[in-house]
């Protein structure tokens, strides 16, 4: 008896050839840009221009410029800190851990979403270094071998696994993203002319680190991105556990919680992946990625978003319970206080876009809408902003002592450093997709042919 | 026989070929193109090496240039030549001493660092902040440089002989010398032989504050005009009528006798009832506060009087009139009313409770009162007459203080000769023809006597700083003499004064025989209430300002306000109730900041325009109350047209008030003020602490496998060994801290504390390391809520409101030097530890400022350094100014910015303790460890010692039923601990 079992929708459309994949990932870093990259890129840069602006006054007069004062010490710098490195988490789920469980559709969007990765982490790591009051100092931080007494680091802070946690997570993220780059390079390395850009083909041969494509390098390519997965995975948990340490070993009611690790790690992946599809909505559309980011990619990750959003709602209710539960004044005021008191409505934002809002992707006409989509990830990407805020304002502006209660206001200063990394991110991303080749397009060859449907197509004409 | 060897270079200088000689004179063998390579305009411009060249030389001059400027910069310090003997650089020499500026009195102990005065310490009295405070107005750049004439400089030889010239040449009419009370004996007589020597000279007394009711009324009932001596430790039951007895009423020497009376230790406290307007700081400590009006006060104390008689009396009253009945001779009453006919009554009454010679001594008066407001409306008649050709003033300040200054500004204008001895070329000064700047207290020799058969000296601790000279000098000038350190000695040498032993004690006392006076005589008569409707005022000296001659003293103005808890501004407190009729609102803008609403305030021809509104719970109905001492225009920097003068309402009792559009923004550094049903101020009833001593000090316990236990005794942590060496600690009593805020201050002057200004206190990033939470009662209790079911989000918002006549309770907080510190925890690079005698430790130059471990302190006493607060132009205090500077404390860091601070139990004070225990050989004594907070405490609320040392009193304090940890369910282990607030209420 013969059973066919039923064919999957392809995961690329469009009936490419292998030719055409090159063709189509290399066309944006061969070809010119066209009018809206250099608009974003220009906007971009100047948002940055001006964050550093932002960041060359604060560090010039003190943190005195920002909005901060006795009680809050933290708001915007930390708020931005966690919502940077939670968006970075997408980009190493979807190429490690979906690689291990051998998600193929994983292969058109894992690239920018590793890009992303990398540069939300850099984003974040800014925070902690400009947040100090003494930034040129920051390399205190560091176990380094020092003549001041010596003096070593105070191993018992979260601060300082912090420290430990985002170096390690940027330079796995790094190598992991660049190891799966070289094929792709060596690729663009080989259509690009030696007499007409002589620099880029330098450039590229160098990126390409001698890749020539022998079954060998394949082999060891195939290895080496899967000892880097498994060494990616425990990280994708490991960084923003430690992260939500930096408020779960405190002592102030709000932050001194044991379910925020967990929390913080799905808190992370909800946002990461609403931001993979904010950037890969817009990048599909400038640079004609649109047989390759289908429907299918959106909607498979918009069912991970109403997972973990589900979960992320289920952790903030878990959170008020505990309050009630525990009987302490302290922790049940810092709860009636967050959702009823001056900061309610950053609550109200917060509870709407990640938890209610995401409940859309139920109705699988949502689920399947480009336009949809990303008006749903922008509301995500406000609520998880606003989900760090609620934790840090709300806990910290009126804790123990109601002499000490105040309130945060954010200066002009701590906007323009906020928007300045949102320019910065940008600009990175815009120059990383006019120089790199955006989609995996060695690994996606490899799925071109599984798909069966450019055979089956053949054989029925 | 020596020989020269010669040494050639080479064999043509050998054989002495001539070109060796030509080279020699020839360094350029071949001529420097010089005049072809720039005169050649047009290769000039067209060569490549010409501007390769320059950017070589452009380069390398820059390079050289940066270089040489990185050169560290080089401060001078001039070695002494001969270093006097007394001055051991690093070692502080103490100078006992007196503090009077015509206002606050207090016998002082002075520490100086190599020459400079840079710490006032209490002398065995009570002092206040403004004490305290003083040795910065020392140092106040704003201060006359040198004598004035014509608002011009002038040497002291120009302006003596031209003063003395025109003052022997006043034939007819008077020279009047108007100045604040005089305390000091020879000033007296010095004034004396003034004026035997210019004839018809009158000497006039004015206080800021008029004290003119009780005064007079003594004139009256016992013939003479004084003010009596109070006993508050002697009285059981305690009366005040609106006198603010604990902060500025009379002299600032009643907390002491006042806490002395209540110690529950004794089982007895003194009850204490205050009927006041506004919430004063004795109102907030009363047992019971009554709030009236203005216009009741005299019909009350009549009342009372009334009642005491066996007559009908207001009901209000009963509580009082109970108490009243069984403390014969036990109690006071006092009244802040400047009225005669009030004051007499107020004499009645404590003639008939028998107080006179029990607990008011009328024979052993005061002397910080003596002011006459009359005298000076007299004298203002006899200058717009022309009658007063020259005038003279000392320590006043009438055309700012003066109810009608622009009376006296005018009437000025007909004196012909006008003196003025002011430190400033203040409101007065400006408008004289000389100005003779007298010198600081602290550079300054003197004598004072502030009560009857006390004695104070005061003593220079510094050389004049600038090109001034005290007021008794001018006047030995003036009467052709000099020297008064001579005449001082003399004088007190010839009344039998040791004079080294009083100079080192500070004061001596003289037996003298009490003063024997007429016998009481009633000449009360009632007060009928006049009943008003109209908005009543009542001014009152806000206890950081005072009067406001110090209001150039950049610490003052930040200290909040102990009840308001505001700086920088005076305003008008208004009740909720009031405040809502008439449409007036405060409220928190985004950053938590507190806003007011705006009002004209108009009282017959005197207006005050936008003047901002401050709701303050306590505040009697249908009235205001509004601060004087602010709104100074010639004080300085600091103290210019900072709030509003209030002085010209002095003789106004009803206001009219109409909103006006616009905002005020308040710098408060408390922005909510209730407990919000917290266990943080633990507090009990006298009646219940007899039964039981532990009463309010309820420790929560938690279920464990072995029982119930409290929070300490299920730690997790190891535990630090506090048992051998030393283990500070310090004692907070809650029942003797009556709020004053001194410890604040004097805590400001040992640990180098900046000033932030108005905009920042606003930005809630003040620097005091200590601060005095205040907190109201509220009607909303958690018990209450319970019984009518009232859910938890409906309690907590109705907890934020305080009631309308709240209770008070004033809880200094500092670092608490936590055993289980939160903060030691979270710092990354471990810049605040724990030593092993039971103290935070904060390392500055560690720190790089994440703020982690501010966040991280429940008690958010941590301060983070969010500028550079020293040496910038946009925080222009005392630290940025080289005169101001000379305040510091060299034994204590300035910090940079970008760093947090906090309070270090006074480490500098240890260290040197420690040192010098060791240098001896002998154990430290309990009474010789003291921290700035706990030595400057008038109330000895404070207690810094060694728990170790089972003999201290804070090893006794910490095991005292009382004693309780703040927030101790956290289980932090705080160094720092309470004792229990007791009320003496039923």
């Amino acid at each position: 008896m013969h059973k066919e079992s039923e064919i999957r929708d392809p995961l690329i459309l469009g009936n490419k050839t292998y030719h055409d994949i090159t063709r189509d990932i290399a066309r944006p870093v061969e070809g010119k840009a066209n009018k809206y990259w250099w608009i974003l890129f220009g906007l971009s840069v100047f948002l940055f221009l001006w964050g550093v602006g932002c960041m060359a006054y604060t560090i010039g007069t003190g943190i005195g410029a920002w909005g901060l004062n006795k009680t809050v010490n933290w708001a915007w710098d930390i708020t931005n800190f966690v919502w940077w490195i939670g968006i970075g988490h997408a980009g190493t789920l979807i190429s490690a851990v979906l690689l291990l469980f051998r998600q193929k559709w994983r292969m058109a969007i894992n690239r920018s979403a590793e890009a992303m990765t990398i540069f939300g982490v850099v984003q974040a790591g800014l925070f902690p270094l400009i947040h100090m009051g003494r930034p040129w100092l920051a390399y205190w931080v560091f176990p380094f071998p020092n003549e001041y007494g010596p003096l070593w680091q105070n191993f018992n802070s979260p601060l300082l696994w912090d420290v430990f946690a985002i170096s390690t997570y940027l330079t796995v993220s790094t190598v992991f993203w660049y190891i799966g780059l070289i094929p792709d390079f060596a690729m663009i390395r080989d259509r690009m002319s030696k007499t007409i850009s002589p620099m880029k083909k330098k450039l590229y041969t160098l990126l390409a680190f001698g890749w020539s494509g022998r079954a060998k390098h394949w082999q060891r390519f195939e290895e080496v991105s899967l000892v880097l997965a498994g060494l990616a995975t425990p990280l994708v948990f490991s960084v923003h556990s430690i992260v939500s340490m930096d408020f779960a070993t405190s002592i102030i009611p709000g932050w001194h919680t044991t379910i925020f690790p967990p929390y913080f790690v799905l808190g992370a992946l909800f946002s990461g992946f609403a931001m993979v599809e904010t950037l890969l909505i817009i990048m599909r559309k400038v640079v004609n990625l649109e047989a390759y980011i289908t429907i299918k990619h959106i909607e498979y990750m918009n069912v991970i978003i109403l997972f973990t959003g589900s979960l992320v709602g289920t952790a903030y209710i878990t959170e008020l319970f505990m309050a009630w539960y525990s009987g302490v004044a302290f922790e049940q005021y810092a709860f009636i206080n967050r959702a009823t008191g001056p900061y309610w409505w950053a609550y109200m934002a917060m509870m709407s876009c990640n938890v209610i809002i995401p409940q859309l992707y139920w109705i699988k006409k949502v689920r399947t809408s480009f336009i949809a989509t990303f008006i749903l990830s922008i509301f995500v990407n406000i609520g998880m902003w606003f989900e760090r805020f609620v934790i840090i304002v709300t806990s910290l502006h009126r804790d123990f002592l109601p002499s000490s209660w105040t309130m945060f206001s954010p200066t002009f200063i701590d906007i323009g450093i906020f928007l300045g990394t949102i320019g910065f991110f940008f600009t990175l991303f815009l120059m990383y997709a006019r120089t790199f080749p955006v989609v995996a397009q060695a690994e996606l060859k490899t799925i071109l042919k599984s798909s069966g449907s450019e055979y089956k197509n053949k054989s029925h004409e | 026989m020596t020989t020269t060897k010669k040494y050639w270079k080479g064999l043509a200088q050998l054989h002495d070929d001539p070109i060796v000689e030509k080279l020699a004179q020839n360094e350029f063998v071949e001529e420097l193109p010089v005049e072809k390579f720039l005169g050649d305009k047009e290769n000039l411009s067209s060569t490549n090496s010409s501007r390769r060249d320059f950017l070589k030389f452009l380069g390398f001059s820059t390079a050289a240039a940066t270089l040489a400027a990185c050169e560290t910069p080089i401060v001078k310090s001039i070695p002494y030549l001969v270093k006097p003997d007394e001055i051991i650089p690093g070692v502080a020499n103490y100078y006992a001493s007196t503090i009077y500026d015509g206002r606050d009195y207090a016998s002082v102990l002075v520490k100086t660092r190599e020459g400079r005065p840079i710490k006032i310490e209490n002398n065995g009295t009570c002092s206040n902040s403004r004490v305290q405070a003083s040795v910065l107005s020392l140092y106040d750049s704003a201060r006359l440089k040198h004598p004035l004439k014509q608002n011009q400089e002038a040497s002291w030889r120009t302006v003596d002989s031209e003063i003395v010239e025109k003052l022997s040449n006043i034939k007819e009419g008077k020279i009047a010398l108007l100045t604040s009370t005089i305390l000091s004996p020879t000033t007296t007589q010095l004034i004396k032989e003034f004026s035997d020597k210019y004839k018809n000279v009158e000497h006039l007394m004015i206080d800021s504050t008029p004290y003119d009711g009780i005064l007079d009324a003594n004139l009256d009932s016992y013939g003479v005009r004084l003010a009596p001596s109070y006993s508050f430790d002697k009285a059981d039951v305690i009366v005040s009528f609106g006198a603010d007895f604990l902060a500025n009423w009379m002299a600032n020497e009643y907390a002491t006798d006042y806490v002395n009376g209540r110690n529950p230790k004794n089982g007895k406290m003194s009850k204490h009832y205050q009927l006041e307007t506004n919430l004063s700081l004795s109102g907030a400590n009363a047992d019971k506060r009554i709030q009236i009006k203005p216009s009741e006060h005299g019909y009350l104390i009549s009342s009372l009087y009334d009642a005491l008689k066996g007559k009908k009396f207001d009901s209000r009253l009963s509580p009082i009139v109970k108490s009243l009945q069984s403390a014969n001779g036990k109690s006071i009453i006092i009244s802040n009313s400047n009225d005669k006919n009030v004051q007499l009554i107020v004499n009645a009454i404590n003639n008939k409770l028998n107080n006179y010679n029990n607990t008011i001594s009328i024979n052993e008066p005061t002397h910080l009162k003596q002011g006459n407001t009359q005298k000076l409306n007299d004298l203002l008649v006899d200058m717009q007459a022309g009658d007063v050709k020259a005038l003279i003033t000392y320590n006043v300040n009438p055309s700012y203080s003066y109810a009608n200054s622009s009376q006296f500004n005018e009437a000025l204008k007909k004196v012909d000769l006008k003196i003025s001895t002011s430190l400033h070329n203040d409101e007065t000064a400006s408008l004289m023809d000389y100005v003779c700047p007298d010198s600081h207290n602290l550079e300054s020799w003197g004598d004072a006597s502030p009560k009857h058969g006390t004695y104070s000296l005061m003593q220079p601790t510094i050389s004049p700083l600038f090109k001034t000279r005290q007021f008794q000098e001018s006047l030995l000038v003036w009467t052709d003499r000099s020297d008064y350190l001579t005449y001082l000695k003399n004088f007190w040498t010839n009344n039998g004064i040791d004079w080294n032993v009083s100079l080192h004690d500070g004061y001596f006392n003289i037996s003298e025989p009490k003063l024997s006076l007429k016998n009481f005589i009633d000449k009360s008569s009632p007060i009928n209430l006049v009943s008003s409707n109209e908005i009543e005022l009542e001014l009152y000296e806000s206890i950081a300002l005072g009067d406001g001659y110090q209001a150039n003293n950049p610490w003052l103005q930040e200290l909040p306000d102990p009840l308001t808890r505001a700086c920088w501004d005076n305003y008008l407190t208004i009740s909720s109730h009031t405040a809502e009729q008439l449409g007036l609102l405060n409220w928190n803008v985004s950053n938590g900041a507190l806003n007011g609403s705006l009002v004209d305030i108009t009282s017959d021809d005197v207006v005050l325009r936008n003047v901002p509104v401050m709701i303050n719970p306590g505040q009697a109905r249908s009235t205001v109350g509004m601060a004087i001492g602010y709104g100074r225009t010639k004080a300085g920097k600091a103290g210019d047209n900072v709030g509003f003068n209030a002085y010209p309402f002095t003789n106004k009792k009803t206001i009219t008030i109409e909103k006006v559009e616009g905002e005020y923004e308040f710098a408060s550094i408390q922005l909510h003020h209730t407990m919000m049903g917290r266990d943080i101020v633990k507090e009990t009833t006298l009646a219940d602490y007899i039964k039981d001593p532990s009463s309010g000090n309820h420790r929560e316990t938690y279920a464990t496998y072995k029982g119930k236990l409290t929070a300490d005794k299920v730690s997790l942590y190891d535990e630090h060994d506090l048992e051998h060496g030393h283990f500070w600690n310090l004692s907070i009593d809650l029942t003797a801290c009556i709020g004053c805020g001194e410890c604040v201050i004097s805590c400001q002057a040992e640990n180098n504390i900046p000033v932030v200004g108005k905009a920042e206190v606003r930005n809630s990033r003040d620097m005091h390391w200590m601060r005095i939470d205040r907190y109201f009662s509220s009607d909303m209790t958690e018990e209450l809520s319970a019984e009518q079911k009232i859910s938890m989000i409906d309690m907590f918002s109705e907890m934020e409101e305080p009631s309308e006549n709240p209770e008070v309770v004033f809880q200094p907080v500092m670092c608490m030097h936590c055993n289980h510190a939160p903060c030691e925890n979270v710092c990354p690079v471990a810049a605040t530890t724990h030593s092993n005698e039971g103290l935070n430790q904060m390392t500055y130059n560690r720190c790089v400022g994440t703020r982690y471990c501010a966040n991280n302190c429940p008690y958010k006493v941590r301060r983070f350094n969010w500028f550079q607060y020293s040496d910038n132009d946009k925080f222009d205090f005392n630290m940025n100014d080289d005169y101001g500077k000379m305040v510091l404390n060299p034994d204590v860091v300035v910090r940079s910015r970008g760093v947090i601070e906090k309070c270090s139990m006074c480490i500098q004070k240890i260290q040197e303790l420690k040192l010098n225990a060791k240098k001896s050989g002998k154990p430290i004594e309990d009474k010789d460890a003291q921290t700035v907070c706990a030595s400057s405490c008038s109330t000895n609320a404070i207690v810094f010692g060694d728990s170790n040392n089972k003999e201290s009193l804070v090893s006794k304090l910490r095991t005292d039923e009382r004693a309780y940890d703040l927030l101790d369910h956290l289980n932090v282990r705080p160094s720092v601990f309470y004792q229990t607030k007791i009320r003496n209420k039923a």
